[in-house]
This record gives C-alpha cells, sequence and structure tokens, in this order.
C-alpha cells in the first residue's frame, strides 16, 4: 500500500490522505514538509483540470481535503511559514455582484499554484481595487462578475484603474459566466478566461517576463 | 389518455384562449399562429418561420427606466413595462412579469436565501442568490423520510425569519384520529406559532394582490396576441439538492463523501417535481414547463457524475411530466456539450432546450431529428455589440440551426438589462429572414 501522499491527494482520496498526514505527524516528521507535499498535490489537480480529467467537484473537493489537512498541521507548525510565492494578484467580484464560487474557485487555484492573493470579496467598488493595486504593487488583477451587470462594472474598474494611472502598470483579467470576447473588448481588460486554470495560466504569463 | 392524447388535449385548452378577449381579429390570428408555430416547431414539423423567444427576468423594466426594485414592489410599474415591451417589440413568446417575483412578501417573511433591490444590492440590481447550507449534511435521511415534513419543520423556519417557530408544530402524520386531533393543535397555540401563521396570512394577502396583477397581464397579453412561453415550472432533482438546500459547494463534495444517500434523496425528489409542473400546467392552461438547468452544465460535474446524479432523474422528470401532456422546457445556462449525447434518449418532439454557451451546430447536427432547440444569442452581443453584429449572428443562427425548422431563436440566458436596438434586431431580423418558404 502506498504512503505517498501526493498521490491519495491528487486522486482525492480523502481518508488515506489524511491517514497518511496523521502517520507521517506522529512519526516526528516535519509537518512543513507534508504541506509542500499537499500544495504539490493540489497542483496536479489543478493540471488535470486544465487537461479536462478532472472538474470542479474535483477541485472543490480537493480544497476541502486541503483544508483538512491544514487544520491537522497548522498547531503543528513553530510559526506562520511563508512559502515562496510567485508573484501577487488583487482579485474580487465587482460592484453589484454578489456571486463568489467562480471567483473562489480562482482564488484558491492561484494560491496553490504560490502567487500570493490579495481577495478583495464581493461586491467590491473600484475605488478598493485602485487602493489595493496601490498597496500591495501587484502586477496582475482579477475581475469576477455573474451578472451582465458586472460588464459595466468591470469596465468603470478599468476605467479607475485607468485614472489612477496604473493601467500600465497592471495586466488586468476578467471572468465569469457570461463573459466572452466581446465583453472584454467591451471592459478594456486585457484578456477573458473561461475558467481557473486559464486564470492561472493568464497570471503565470504575465508574471514571467 | 396516452401522453400524446394528453398533450393534444393540454395545446387544444391553450389555443381555446378561454376568456381572453383579443383586442382584434388579427391579435386572435396571431395569438393562435403564435400557439401553432410553436406547437410545430417543438414537434419538429417545419413551421412557418422560425419563432422568436424573449427571455427575461428585468430586461423588459429595464428598457423602459424602471427599476428592478420598482417590479418587485409598485406591481403596476411592472406590468406597465411588460405592456410596452409586448406593444414595441412584439416577440412570438413573452416571459412572464412573474418571474420577478414580489418583494413585499419577501419582506413579510424575512427571506434570507436571496438578496434583492434594496435589499442588500442596489435598487438597480436583480436578485441574487446567497450561497449556502440550507440543509444541513445530517438532514438528509430527515428529507428523505418525508420531504414535505423537512420543509414545513426544519427548512422553512430556516429561510425565512418570520417562520422559525414553525420548528416547533409537529409532525402532521402524527393526526391520527379523535385524540391525535387534541394533541396536534396543541402548538398552534403557542404564541410565536400564531405569529407566524399570522405572517404567512400577511404573505398570501400580498400574494393575491401579486397575482391579480400578473394574471390579469397575461390575458391582456393574450388578448394582444402573444403567448406566455411556460405555463408552470420544475426543477431538475438534482439542482432542487444543489441550488436550493444544500449549496453548490457541499453538494459537490456530497457527491464524493455521502453518494449513496444522494442518490437517495434524489430519487425521493423526483416525483415532487413531476407534480409541481403537471399542476402548475394544468392550473395555468398552458403545457409548457419551465425548468431552469445549472449544476450539470459541462465542467460542474465529470461525464461520470453527471451519468450517476444528475441525468437519471433529470430525464425521469422530463419523461413523467412528458407522460402527463406536458412539454418541458429546459433552460440550459453555460455550456452542454458533453452532455449532448444523453438528450438523444429523449422521445421526438417532446421537449425543447434553450441553450446559451453549447455548440450550435454540433448540437443541430446531434440533435435535429431527436429535440427541438433554440437560444445562444450571447448577452454580451446584445449589451455591448451593434444591431449589425447581432444581425450577422442571428442569421448564421437562422441559416445553419434553424435549417427545415427545430430551432427558436432567443437569448442564451434570462436577460436583467436591455438594449434596444439589438433587442429590436433579433426580433425583427428573425421575423423577416427567418421565414420558412
Amino acid at each position: 500500500m502506498a504512503k505517498d501522499l501526493v498521490s491519495a491527494l491528487a486522486d482525492l482520496k480523502e481518508k488515506e490522505a489524511l491517514k497518511i498526514v496523521e502517520d507521517r505527524l506522529g512519526g516526528g516528521e516535519d509537518p512543513l514538509k507534508i504541506l509542500d507535499e499537499a500544495r504539490r498535490a493540489v497542483e496536479i489537480v489543478g493540471k488535470r483540470f486544465a487537461d479536462g480529467e478532472y472538474f470542479i467537484p474535483d477541485l472543490v473537493y480537493s480544497g476541502e481535503i486541503l483544508k483538512r489537512i491544514t487544520d491537522i498541521i497548522k498547531p503543528k507548525l513553530a510559526k506562520a511559514s511563508e512559502v515562496k510565492r510567485r508573484g501577487k494578484v488583487v482579485i474580487g467580484t465587482v460592484a453589484g455582484d454578489i456571486h463568489d464560487i467562480g471567483k473562489d474557485i480562482v482564488v484558491f487555484m492561484l494560491d496553490v499554484s504560490g502567487f500570493e492573493v490579495f481577495d478583495l470579496g464581493i461586491d467590491v467598488p473600484s475605488q478598493k481595487f485602485v487602493d489595493t493595486i496601490k498597496e500591495t504593487g501587484s502586477k496582475v488583477v482579477g475581475l469576477s462578475g455573474f451578472l451582465t451587470l458586472a460588464f459595466q462594472s468591470m469596465k468603470d474598474t478599468v476605467e479607475a484603474i485607468r485614472k489612477a494611472g496604473l493601467r500600465n502598470e497592471v495586466k488586468i483579467m476578467i471572468g465569469g459566466g457570461q463573459i466572452d470576447d466581446q465583453v472584454r473588448s467591451f471592459t478594456g481588460a486585457d484578456a477573458y478566461g473561461k475558467d481557473a486554470m486559464a486564470a492561472v495560466e493568464l497570471t503565470r504569463g504575465w508574471l514571467r517576463g | 389518455m396516452s401522453a400524446e392524447e394528453k398533450r393534444e388535449a393540454r395545446f387544444a385548452t391553450l389555443l381555446s384562449a378561454e376568456g381572453v378577449h383579443f383586442q382584434s381579429p388579427e391579435a386572435e390570428a396571431s395569438f393562435k399562429a403564435n400557439v401553432k408555430r410553436l406547437k410545430d416547431v417543438i414537434q419538429l414539423k417545419k413551421p412557418d418561420r422560425v419563432p422568436v423567444l424573449i427571455l427575461g427576468t428585468f430586461v423588459q423594466a429595464h428598457l423602459y427606466g424602471v427599476t428592478p426594485f420598482e417590479c418587485m414592489y409598485q406591481y403596476e410599474k411592472l406590468i406597465s413595462a411588460h405592456r410596452k415591451f409586448l406593444q414595441d417589440y412584439k416577440p412570438d413568446l413573452f416571459s412572464s412579469p412573474a418571474f420577478a417575483g414580489s418583494g413585499k412578501i419577501l419582506d413579510i417573511l424575512g427571506y434570507k436565501q436571496y438578496k434583492w433591490p434594496g435589499h442588500g444590492i442596489s435598487e438597480k440590481a436583480g436578485y441574487q442568490y446567497v450561497e449556502g447550507e440550507y440543509m444541513l449534511t445530517e438532514e438528509y435521511q430527515a428529507l428523505i423520510d418525508d420531504p414535505s415534513d423537512f420543509w414545513l419543520r426544519i427548512y422553512l423556519p430556516r429561510i425565512f425569519t418570520a417562520l422559525e417557530p414553525m420548528a416547533q408544530i409537529a409532525p402532521f402524520p402524527n393526526l391520527w384520529e379523535i385524540v391525535g386531533v387534541s394533541g396536534q393543535m396543541i402548538p398552534f397555540g403557542i404564541p410565536p406559532v400564531q405569529n407566524a401563521l399570522k405572517a404567512l396570512m400577511e404573505a398570501g394577502n400580498e400574494a393575491m394582490a401579486w397575482i391579480q396583477n400578473i394574471v390579469a397581464f397575461q390575458m391582456e397579453a393574450k388578448g394582444m396576441g402573444f403567448l406566455n412561453t411556460a405555463g408552470g415550472a420544475a426543477k431538475a432533482p438534482f439542482d432542487i439538492l444543489a441550488d436550493t438546500l444544500r449549496g453548490t459547494r457541499a453538494m459537490m463534495i456530497d457527491m464524493y463523501r455521502q453518494p449513496g444517500v444522494v442518490l437517495r434523496a434524489l430519487e425521493r425528489l423526483t416525483p415532487l417535481y413531476i407534480k409541481q409542473g403537471a399542476s402548475m400546467a394544468t392550473f395555468s392552461g398552458n403545457p409548457v414547463v419551465f425548468i431552469p438547468l445549472h449544476k450539470g452544465a459541462d465542467g460542474f460535474m465529470s461525464d461520470e457524475q453527471f451519468k450517476k446524479f444528475y441525468w437519471p432523474t433529470l430525464k425521469a422528470l422530463i419523461l413523467g411530466l412528458v407522460a402527463e401532456g406536458c412539454v418541458p422546457f429546459l433552460f440550459c445556462e453555460g455550456s452542454f456539450n458533453t452532455r449532448l449525447e444523453y438528450l438523444t434518449e429523449l422521445p421526438r418532439g417532446s421537449c425543447f432546450w434553450i441553450f446559451d454557451r453549447t455548440d450550435m451546430t454540433n448540437a443541430k447536427k446531434l440533435l435535429g431529428n431527436t429535440i427541438c432547440i433554440g437560444g445562444n444569442v450571447p448577452s454580451g452581443l446584445i449589451l455591448t455589440g451593434t444591431a449589425e453584429q447581432v444581425k450577422a449572428y442571428c442569421k448564421n443562427l437562422i441559416d445553419v440551426v434553424g435549417k427545415d425548422g427545430g430551432y427558436i431563436i432567443s437569448f442564451g440566458t434570462s436577460m436583467d438589462e436591455g438594449k434596444p436596438d439589438t433587442i429590436h434586431a433579433m426580433i425583427d431580423f428573425t421575423k423577416e429572414y427567418g421565414v420558412y418558404k
């Protein structure tokens, strides 16, 4: 029987994964190492999602298992440990819209992919995006929205970023159920992503350079 | 009667337009043509032209400067906008103003499952669902044992502040014979329970005021020659669990952690929604039953999960409604590309599917001989595009998907907002170009 945490979690075997974590912690292993493996496993989940092998419930469930593992490990960590981060992303559901399922999945996948994510939540005023970009120096902004009223809010947010003199400092991506390239062009965003892994790929591409 | 005879009888009732005062002989002819066009297109007989369906929650009001808040609180403004919309845009098939719902009723009951205009969101925004677990993971068995009791004593107290005391009443099957009657009444003497009942009566009074406006308008719209797209509504059993009860995240996890109990709950729920759809269709005199689909779309689950959790009870719902002579109208947001093969299992000409982002060329190829399809005019194009772009988009849909019938033009989603030039372009162009020779 394999005692491989990475494959147990990547294959969504919750009980097996949790048992491995408990056993290894009991055996005195470095909790940080276990946590790193768990994060790697969820990156594999993301890759399988991008490849069409996994679907949204698999992402959500892997997040749930990861949360349980983190809950077990956290008390054992000496101090808040920081993983190396690849760059910063500001994200939120735009003004007037309170939908968060899609946005939360994007946040989760960006986080496990190693980005530092500033999640502003739902119904976020454009000024809040501007302020957070300034405070954090983030180079990527993600605007989420499910309703058609989000088209205008996204456009307003892009405009507010431009007015603040930050438009050339950041790349802006948008996403949501009714978003397509027509809407992207209307809002003045740089790109739209059709799912969470598209957001990760866009972010990777922009922050590589 | 066979299912087909029942359906014919339901269509005959619809066509008879009992109690309707037609505004002119032309209006009467137009109404009858709309019924025939819908019936023909659904049954895969080539209609006279591509039917035009307007799916909208707040779009009709938006076009006339009436806010979602006003729609939900000032019924006469809602109705007036819908009337003007029909006069100005003349679609064949319209969406009832009932889709706006009454905000006053939500206020009386203290509804917690949604935010609506002026209550947690702007007066200009449409209502929005608040994700949450409205049924707890340990409550599956209570749901399966007795869904109505679950609704009455667990679900209603949870989603309505004013009905919290309903948790104190006793299950109604406890009432048996003479002594049971007296015991059963005890909770109704508790002041908080009595207050909950008063709230229900108050909500009922408001519902009467609301529905009188709605029904009067629907009769008037028929009199103008237009056809209400749906007479009833139902939901896929999986969506009842995933939208209404457990919430999106919890339901996704339930498929892994407790698949057995999920399947039992789905089976338990199915007949309830066949009954809902059929009884509403009977009450309204319109055979079409609207079924909005959500959590079975592409990406929302794997094919294996769709086959196991979503499709069997959705199919049973559709077949159950068809057996009652109803016409299920599946409204399918997102995309359904990976699910289309399943739809070929449905009886020919029995229902129609309005798609949003689904590849329509492929859908036509796979389903053209089985069921009528429609939709796919993108909200983004309507709201941010030009009339010319919309015409070009519709032309392609009519040429490819509308070839030899079996297609209804429609937005891919139920719109909250609109733009006059593009909506006119969709409707007017289709009426002109979509005529079958």
